[in-house]
């Protein structure tokens, strides 16, 4: 099938970025968009001119590198997949698709369809661990944990760190992407000792890193790879509120 | 000339480690700070490390090529982290898992460091649960387990099908606090170009920053490279598109020795090839073997639907000829039996390169339930790849380059013959002989990062005496005038040719003539097809584009240039072994009945290559594999 795309295109931070159009063509239905896109940059490559910058790496849905906004949805309009893993059957012959990078005041675009996303990184340092340094762990059997709490753990622990909560947010917020990781570990009995001053660090370095707040319109669950749910959220906004008691 | 002292500690094999962690130099806590090291790639193990270090209070620098250290790709490791807990009470235990390493690597691992690995694995669990990592558990709150290939026993842990994922990210954890509390400084969007030696001592690195394009020196007093496999050279593999070979492959010119380089991995349970544009191949963790059963058609050609074909008229062939293993046989008799069966032209698909994975049996028994929470995203990633759903029908599966058991030479300490540079995870050839066992990666980089490189590191900086040294050194001046060169070289060349059309034909040269079967006449074709194609490559590619910008191209092209490079290093070993083992399997030496035939005489060393020149056969020393507790057997899975 043929394609029109339309691709935003910024050469650095400082540039005022444009969209630009290009074709797509003969592609095939088994090719995965980023796929697509290999072959749009190697025609511009072999032209002389320099191929759409976006991130990648495993391009099997887990490692959370790419960060594409497609006709306006988040990694595109399937549920619960990354850009990578969205596959060309889905869209149609003839079909005009606008591709933009993350758009948030905390991710600045490097290049192209680029963003800086280290805001998430420091969000993780004010408390995303449990403080255990390596040796001297009891034995990991030593402390039970309830089949359905692992469970639930597991649940929030499945984020891949896209942004892409923090994306598809009218206010851009990075809640979804934080209370995944606090409630990973308030539903498990090593993250009892830290719990309340977890939630209360990273809640202040989000705001400081300029991330909005949640307005329950629920997006970033919409578009979450991982399909991670907003329950986790209403968790940690009630652990938020017992921390300060 | 290169020393290939192991440095194992004397004394019986069980006492071996902790007889040298009593033995070995300390260094003074408040010292501990006044030394800096140097940690290439944030994966399991070079995460694991860089965190470790800094908790002991070392002075930490960490480099990756990625935005964050989070994105690794050990993420994607799915199946699971063995270790010899026994807590499903089966008879496991540390010597089994040390046996189970050292059969399944075919007896060309070296000792010492196998029996290590196995003893520090029940460490990494506690640790790891200790960290939040969610591992799954069963009704009663105890840890489960899951067997895996090559095994008898139930030892893998795991956390669904993201166990890669979920350990990378408690090592990532144990990072970003260390870089919170400012004793890791954390280099992302850096890709390491050139290890800078001082004397003769591994001093620094010389790298670029990914997004402006500034060549910078680093200096410590250690290196640590735990910088992946190279299975990108292969052009499609299971690795991620950013996985490369430079910095081992820079080690290797710096006179580094790079060992068994033909111990490559094809991987059984990938979903197979669709078409040239294709970018990658996905692996599926092969606990999928545990319930599915691998069947082709008894008959030639046979074109019906999988469902169609009647129980009587399919051959399971692993069942078949492994009766005791079965499915579980290891991956690299897996991959072999696949490729045979499509050979015959009884693989399925479109390309007929495929063999089905079926699950109907499992449904039966367990229910599409217990399948489901085993394996549910294995069936989702297949259903988005293919659009086909694995609960009704057959998953089709093909084997695909994974891993790399090659890596640079080091010893018991994990350190190279290059004093000062130490090697970690898969960069290195340590501990999976000529064939890694499933869930054994993730065991293997966790224990060299959390457990063992924290203490040799300490005893290296206890005693190198090393000189105080700066960036201004016209060592590090040089390495980065060198780097310069290679980046305006490849921004001059103004060719015809993309830089991926030049990999995605060395890679097919490479699976062709040096891929699951290899034979003397097709490797002699491959180091006469490979030269001129990378002369090739020196003169057409063309990469537009500046040096000082964020330019995808450009670090593709630098990868891909280190690859050609490589490639010949790759085929020269799988030349030079005569012997089938493991992974490595030379049509000229098999069985009556066509399983792999060591040649323990000639082959029971690790071959480790040293540079000689571009283009050059490369010198070749040997380290001899002696075995004191373990009987070389005949590998049987029958």
């Amino acid at each position: 099938m043929n394609l029109t795309l339309h691709v935003w295109r910024q050469k650095n931070p400082q540039a005022k970025g444009q969209m630009v159009t290009y074709p797509a063509r003969e592609i095939s239905p088994n090719m995965s968009f980023l796929e697509m896109l290999d072959i749009v940059n190697e025609e511009l490559v072999l032209k002389g001119e320099e191929p759409i910058a976006f991130d990648h790496d495993c391009r099997e849905g887990i490692c959370g590198m790419c960060s594409l906004v497609i006709n306006g949805i988040a990694h595109g309009h399937e549920r619960g997949t990354t850009v990578c893993q969205l596959h060309m059957r889905h869209f149609k012959d003839g079909q005009e698709i606008t591709i933009e990078p993350w758009r948030a005041k905390p991710f600045p675009v490097l290049r192209d369809l680029i963003v800086d996303r280290s805001a998430l990184d420091r969000i993780m340092m004010a408390g995303g661990f449990i403080s255990v340094n390596a040796g001297g762990a009891p034995d990991a059997n030593a402390l039970p944990v309830p089949k359905e709490h692992a469970e639930l753990a597991m649940d929030a622990a499945a984020c891949i760190g896209c942004g892409a909560c923090v994306a598809s947010c009218k206010n851009a917020s990075a809640m979804l992407f934080m209370s995944a990781k606090i409630c990973q570990f308030a539903h498990l009995p090593q993250g009892q000792p830290e719990r309340m001053d977890r939630v209360r660090k990273m809640v202040a370095a989000m705001d400081a890193e300029g991330f909005g707040n949640c307005t329950n319109q629920y997006e970033c669950e919409a578009v979450c790879p991982k399909e991670i749910s907003v329950r986790f959220i209403a968790e940690m906004n009630r652990d938020y509120w017992r921390a300060w008691l | 000339m290169i020393n290939l002292d192991a440095h194992a500690p004397s004394g019986p094999l069980a006492e071996k480690w902790n007889r040298h962690r009593n033995e070995m130099k300390l260094v003074n806590p408040s010292n501990k700070r006044k030394f800096k090291i140097l940690v290439v790639g944030t994966g399991l193990a070079g995460g694991s490390a860089a965190a470790t270090l800094a908790e002991l209070g070392y002075n930490v620098e960490a480099f990756c090529y990625q935005d964050s250290p989070r994105r690794a790709h050990s993420i994607a490791a799915q199946g699971g982290i063995n270790a010899a807990k026994n807590y499903q009470n089966d008879g496991d235990s540390v010597y089994r898992l040390f046996y189970d390493t050292i059969k399944g690597g075919d007896f060309r691992a070296r000792e010492s460091n196998v029996y290590r690995l196995a003893q520090v694995s029940n460490a990494i669990i506690d640790h790891c649960a200790a960290q939040g990592v969610p591992f799954a558990r069963e009704y009663g709150g105890l840890l489960d387990n899951r067997s895996f290939g090559g095994a008898q026993v139930s030892r893998t842990f795991y956390a669904r099908g993201q166990t890669g994922q979920q350990l990378l990210l408690g090592a990532y954890a144990s990072l970003i606090r260390q870089i919170g509390r400012g004793a890791v400084k954390m280099h992302s969007r850096s890709e390491m170009q050139e290890l800078v030696l001082v004397d003769g001592v591994a001093r620094g690195i010389v790298t670029r920053d990914l997004v402006t394009g500034k060549i910078e020196s680093h200096v410590g007093d250690a290196v640590v490279l735990a910088t992946g496999g190279y299975g990108n050279l292969y052009f499609l593999s299971t690795m991620a598109a950013g996985c490369n070979v430079t910095a081992a492959y820079r080690a290797y010119k710096k006179g580094a020795a790079f060992a068994n380089p033909c111990y490559v991995q094809i991987h059984p349970t990938c979903i197979p090839i669709t078409g040239d544009h294709q970018s990658k191949l996905t692996l599926m963790s092969e606990s999928l073997r545990n319930d599915g059963r691998i069947w082709v058609p008894k008959k030639v050609g046979d074109k019906r639907a999988p469902n169609d074909i009647p129980e009587d008229e399919r051959d399971y062939y692993l069942e078949r000829k492994y009766p005791s293993y079965g499915n579980l046989a290891p991956r690299d008799i897996s991959s072999r039996s696949a490729k045979e069966v499509c050979d015959e032209g009884r693989g399925v698909g479109e390309a007929g390169r495929g063999v089905y994975l079926d699950f109907a049996d499992s449904i039966k028994r367990l229910g599409v339930e217990t399948i489901k929470e085993r394996y549910g995203n294995l069936f989702d990633m297949y259903f988005k790849i293919t659009a086909e759903d694995g609960y009704k029908i057959p998953m089709r599966i093909y084997p695909a380059t994974h891993y790399t058991m090659g890596g640079l030479w080091v010893d018991y300490n994990l350190m190279s013959n290059v004093p000062g540079l130490h090697v970690i995870g898969e960069a290195n050839f340590s501990d999976h002989g000529a064939n890694r066992l499933g869930a054994s990666a993730l065991m293997q980089g966790l224990a060299d990062g959390y457990f063992i490189l924290p203490y040799t590191m300490g005893h290296w900086l206890a005693t190198a005496k090393l000189p105080k040294v700066s960036t201004d050194r016209p060592e590090f001046k040089q390495a980065e005038a060198e780097v310069d060169g290679k980046v305006k070289k490849l921004l001059s060349l103004k060719g015809k040719r993309t830089v991926k059309s030049f990999h995605r034909d060395l890679g097919k040269i490479m699976w062709e003539y040096c891929g699951m079967g290899r034979n003397d006449a097709g490797l002699k074709k491959a180091l006469e097809l490979i030269p001129p194609l990378r002369e090739e490559f020196w003169k057409n590619i063309t990469v537009p584009g500046a040096g000082e910008d964020l330019n995808t191209e450009l670090e593709r092209a630098g990868r891909v240039a280190d690859y050609f490079e490589f490639a010949e290093l790759l085929v020269y070993d799988a030349l030079e072994r005569k012997e089938s083992c493991g992974s490595h399997f030379r049509e000229e030496s098999q069985t009556s009945e066509g399983e792999a035939k060591r040649d323990d005489e000639n082959y029971c060393h690790v071959s480790a290559w040293e540079f000689t020149g571009v283009g050059q056969r490369p010198n070749l020393h040997k380290e001899p594999l002696a075995f004191e507790t373990v009987q070389l057997g005949q590998r049987s899975y029958k």
